[in-house]
């Protein structure tokens, strides 16, 4: 849905602000090699980001004054121009993005002050802190590049950027190796899901290409998509599978190769879990909050591609689908505190692909919205836990932390509730819609996948819950040196976690249903809606208020019953769980142990890989071959051709260069007159 | 045959043997003779040319020849005076600091 | 008659010069050799109407340069050469035939390409002929030939003399 647009140069500065801020801690440690004091450190970074919010409330305010399906450009330059292709530096603000960018800056900015406080100790040691805040505005820039890009280049630029920065900030303690090699996994699953969507970026041009109507911007596309939308593929014959696919079905499922690597669906997400080793505030806001739903954002933006592109959707939806469920089984069995909200991550995520597929992109946005807010607040509510325990991470060690951090268990058990769905908080509103949209919907086995959800959401509830009450209730299992130290974190750190609390409670106003609101008296409710329909094509699901109110009181209903038993199970301590666990035997190991899939992956592909590369490539080829023949062999060719053989021309005597001046002679004669 | 065309098939014997003289021998008096041996036949091929053409521009180019042959001698030689004083040896293959 | 002339002398000539390549021992009668080659040539000089040249082959090539070849042999007092075996004997070998082949392919190139001997004019290679050649198109070369005849008089002096400390 295209509509009026109008230039201004006030979005450049959204992701300019982060960027610069960047480049200057970046000179100054890399090149100058000085740090700045704390103060600076801190006026600077948060002073940018917090900027860049405010900014995109002007961006945001100024978008409302426009009609619908309105946007804001903010056209640089043209970066790339070959032929009749152009792909400009330009950005855009209309309702998708504009959504994207208040939760990018807005949480972004809360997590920056929470860094402060958080990070402290890093202060002390030689440029962390400045180093960690650089990487931390250089992410917010690349993140707002992927947001505001008004084509699928700058785009993938953002896209490639936030990818590096998570590869920088999760190993960012990077002396212990183990962080270093988290680091590297992210990256290079990563890359794997880059590989899908380059080839989808490809696919997409060249047909464009050859209708005539080359251009990789989303409003262009959107124009010129109907022209193709029909058109086949046909594949090479070795490729396993069908030969002939509808390219808008072939190109949506590349594209969400990308999305599965970037936003840690099946079978990309291995890196997420092991991401938890980054600082706290990391998680937070990239793999909870921002990062991990560039996918969800991507898929929303190639709405018009998904539209018609029904069977890309479904596997889309299939996949969140399962890997929500998937992921929520690991959780119940996890005891780091934050492995346990990582696989919820992964879950949650599952359910935003969920509603995508089911093409229900503005319940997708909406969940992506509320699941920031609560899982941002999880994130750093564990991490103010983590440093009143003094870095310990296990729950089995904890316990009792309620009497001591009275207030950080209280915001906890918000966030809690919200992801669990507890109406009125905002997780309640954002996962019905997600649940109705699935039931509702066309695809293949609609109901199974209500089904899968409807018990992914009775799996959180209860995994939250085991969460919170093994930390916070019970007798305290910490050794008696750290249980005295136990104590509630400065204001910087609360302060985050306040807001956020406000927001997840809260938040659910903005997506209020029809169900409900027509009965109190509103027409059109959803502001949310209301916002986002001009610019995604989305059908209105026609459930009957009927049905929507049984799905709201089963959802709640089993919302609660996983919360009781949680409680039953986990807030006294008792050795229930224990003989459970005992009982289950196998089934219990295989999900604690996230059913081997890092083992599976390691031997089948990262081992072999390993051997290929350093036996055979490195090995052979490289240092044998090329180094070898080529390199080192040329030169002993010379050498010995030069040493054994063209020695001899030089003896020294006279009539051995007689010699050769009488061959040479013959040479030239045979060859001007023979 | 004519005469002067029998005069260069000669003169190309001469200068085989002129040749392989300088190749084989090893005394430098006698590789010097030969290179002159090898000059003569030369001076024979233009006098022979000369008559055929019934140019004398042949034999102006002898009288050059001889020259040059006279200026070589005398300078060969007084290398060969000086060799001989540092190495008591006329045998060229002890003459070879060049060699590898 | 001339050509049984010319056989005579071309066999002498070849003669002189195989003994002198061939000689081993001796290098006094490769030095004389020699001088039968090059008096041999000179007669062949003659027949070829070069008069002048011929004359100046003997008094100038037999008579100088060959006299300079046998004072040095004296004067370096050399009697027999006796050399052990030769280190080069395969570059020689293949020398050798180099040598061989070479002219070989020389009459190759000039056979069948020579024109057949043309009529001479009056006078052909005498002195008067050759002079008035030399000192009018050839005057350049002329002279400098004598500077190279002077260079090469310094540089034998300064060869050859001893040093003075």
């Amino acid at each position: 849905m295209v509509g009026v647009t109008e230039e201004t140069a006030l979005l450049r500065w959204i992701p300019l602000l982060p960027l610069l801020t960047a480049a200057v801690h970046g000179v100054m440690l890399g090149v100058l090699r000085r740090s700045l004091p704390r103060e600076g450190v801190i006026a600077l970074s948060c002073g940018s980001v917090i900027l860049s919010f405010v900014l995109s409330l002007v961006a945001f305010f100024r978008l409302l004054g426009l009609p619908e399906g309105g946007a804001l450009v903010d056209d640089l330059y043209t970066w790339i121009g070959a032929g009749h292709f152009a792909a400009e530096m330009g950005l855009r603000v209309d309702a998708l993005s504009a959504v994207m960018i208040l939760v990018v800056t807005g949480v972004g900015s809360l997590i920056h002050v929470y860094s402060i406080g958080y990070m402290d100790e890093d202060h002390r040691e030689d440029r962390g802190f400045q180093r960690f805040f650089c990487y931390l505005n250089l992410f917010t820039f690349s993140m707002l590049m992927l947001v505001l890009g008004e084509n699928l280049v700058v785009l993938f630029l953002g896209w490639e950027g936030v990818g590096l920065c998570s590869y920088l900030l999760i190993g960012f303690w990077y002396a212990d190796r183990f962080n270093a090699y988290c680091g590297a996994k992210a990256f290079i699953v990563n890359r794997v899901g880059d590989f899908g969507f380059l080839l989808g970026i490809f696919l997409l041009f060249r047909a464009l290409l050859e209708a005539g109507t080359p251009t990789l911007s989303f409003a262009g596309m959107e124009a010129a998509f109907g022209a193709i939308a029909e058109q086949t593929v046909q594949l090479p014959a070795w490729i396993p599978g069908p030969s002939e696919w509808r390219l808008p079905t072939l190109i949506g499922l590349c594209l969400f190769i990308g999305a599965c690597g970037k936003s840690a669906q099946i079978p990309l997400y291995v890196w997420l879990p092991d991401a938890m080793a980054g600082p706290t505030p990391v998680s937070a806001l990239i793999h909870a909050a921002t990062m991990v739903t560039a996918g969800v954002y991507m898929v929303c933006r190639m709405d018009f591609l998904y539209a018609a592109a029904p069977g890309a959707s479904a596997t889309v939806a299939w996949i969140g689908g399962a890997t929500a469920l998937f992921a929520a089984t690991i959780a119940i069995a996890q005891t780091d505190i934050k492995k346990v909200l990582a696989y919820s991550t992964v879950s949650q995520l599952g359910y935003m692909f969920l509603a995508a597929g089911s093409g229900a992109y503005t319940a997708a946005m909406f969940h992506l919205g509320t699941h920031a807010f609560f899982k941002a607040l999880l994130f750093l509510g564990s991490g103010s836990v983590i440093l009143a325990c003094h870095h310990e991470q296990d729950i089995r060690k904890m316990g009792g932390l309620k009497e001591r951090i009275p207030r950080t268990e209280r915001l906890f058990w918000i966030g809690v509730l919200a992801i669990s769905g507890i109406p009125p908080l905002a997780g309640f509103f954002s996962k019905d819609q997600i649940l109705a949209a699935a039931f509702a919907s066309h695809l293949p086995g609609h109901l199974v996948l209500y089904g899968m959800g409807l018990f992914t959401a009775a799996l959180t509830a209860f995994y939250m819950g085991r969460l919170h009450y093994l930390t916070f209730h019970g007798e305290c299992r910490l050794d008696p040196a750290q249980r005295d130290h136990v104590h509630e974190r400065g204001p910087t750190i609360r302060v985050a976690l306040y807001v956020l609390a406000f927001f997840s409670a809260t938040a659910g106003l903005f997506g209020f249903p029809e169900a409900l609101g027509v009965p109190l008296g509103v027409e059109h409710p959803h502001s949310l809606w209301n916002f986002l329909a001009p610019v995604l094509s989305e059908e209105r699901h026609h459930l009957d208020h009927a049905t929507e109110y049984g799905m709201m009181a089963a959802a709640v209903g089993i919302a609660v019953g996983g919360l009781l038993l949680a409680r039953a199970l986990y807030r006294e301590p008792s050795d229930l769980p224990a003989r459970i666990a005992e009982r289950a035997g196998a089934l219990y190991r295989l999900i604690r142990d996230k059913y081997y899939v890092d083992e599976i992956y390691d031997a089948v592909i990262v081992r072999p890989l390993v051997f290929v590369s350093d036996r055979v490539l490195y090995r052979q080829v490289d240092a044998g071959l090329i180094d070898g023949l080529g390199v080192n062999g040329t030169a002993r060719a010379v050498r010995l051709a030069a040493a054994h053989v063209l020695r001899h021309a030089h003896s020294g005597l006279a009539q051995g260069y007689l010699f050769f001046l009488v061959v040479g002679t013959l040479v030239i004669l045979g060859y001007l007159v023979g | 045959m004519d005469l002067a065309h029998q005069a260069v098939l000669l003169s190309g014997v001469l200068f085989a043997i002129g040749t392989v003289g300088a190749l084989v021998r090893r005394n430098i008096i006698v590789i010097l003779m030969s290179i002159e041996l090898m000059l003569n036949a030369v001076n024979l091929a233009f006098v022979a040319f000369s008559r055929i053409w019934a140019h004398v521009d042949g034999q102006i180019f002898v009288l050059m020849v001889i020259v040059v042959a006279a200026a070589e001698v005398a300078v060969g030689l007084g290398i060969v005076i000086a060799l001989f004083r540092n190495r008591e040896s006329i045998n060229v293959e002890d003459a070879s600091l060049l060699k590898w | 008659m001339i050509q049984v002339l010319f056989s005579l002398f071309a066999l002498l000539a070849v003669i002189g010069a195989l003994a002198m390549v061939l000689n081993v021992r001796n290098t006094i009668a490769a030095a004389l050799s020699l001088v039968v080659t090059m008096i041999s040539l000179g007669g062949i000089f003659v027949l070829l109407e070069a008069h002048l040249v011929a004359v100046i082959q003997i008094m100038v090539y037999a008579g100088a340069i060959v006299v300079v070849f046998l004072f040095v042999v004296m004067l370096l007092n050399l009697r027999r050469d006796v050399f052990g075996p030769s280190g080069q004997r395969l570059t020689k070998a293949l020398g050798a035939v180099a040598g061989v082949w070479l002219v070989y392919r020389l009459l190759v190139l000039l056979e069948g390409r020579l024109p057949a001997t043309q009529p001479l004019p009056d006078g052909f290679g005498g002195y008067r002929d050759v002079g008035m050649a030399l000192f009018t198109d050839f005057l350049l070369p002329f002279e400098v030939t004598s500077l190279l005849l002077l260079a090469a008089i310094v540089g034998a002096i300064v060869l050859a003399k001893r040093r003075l400390d």
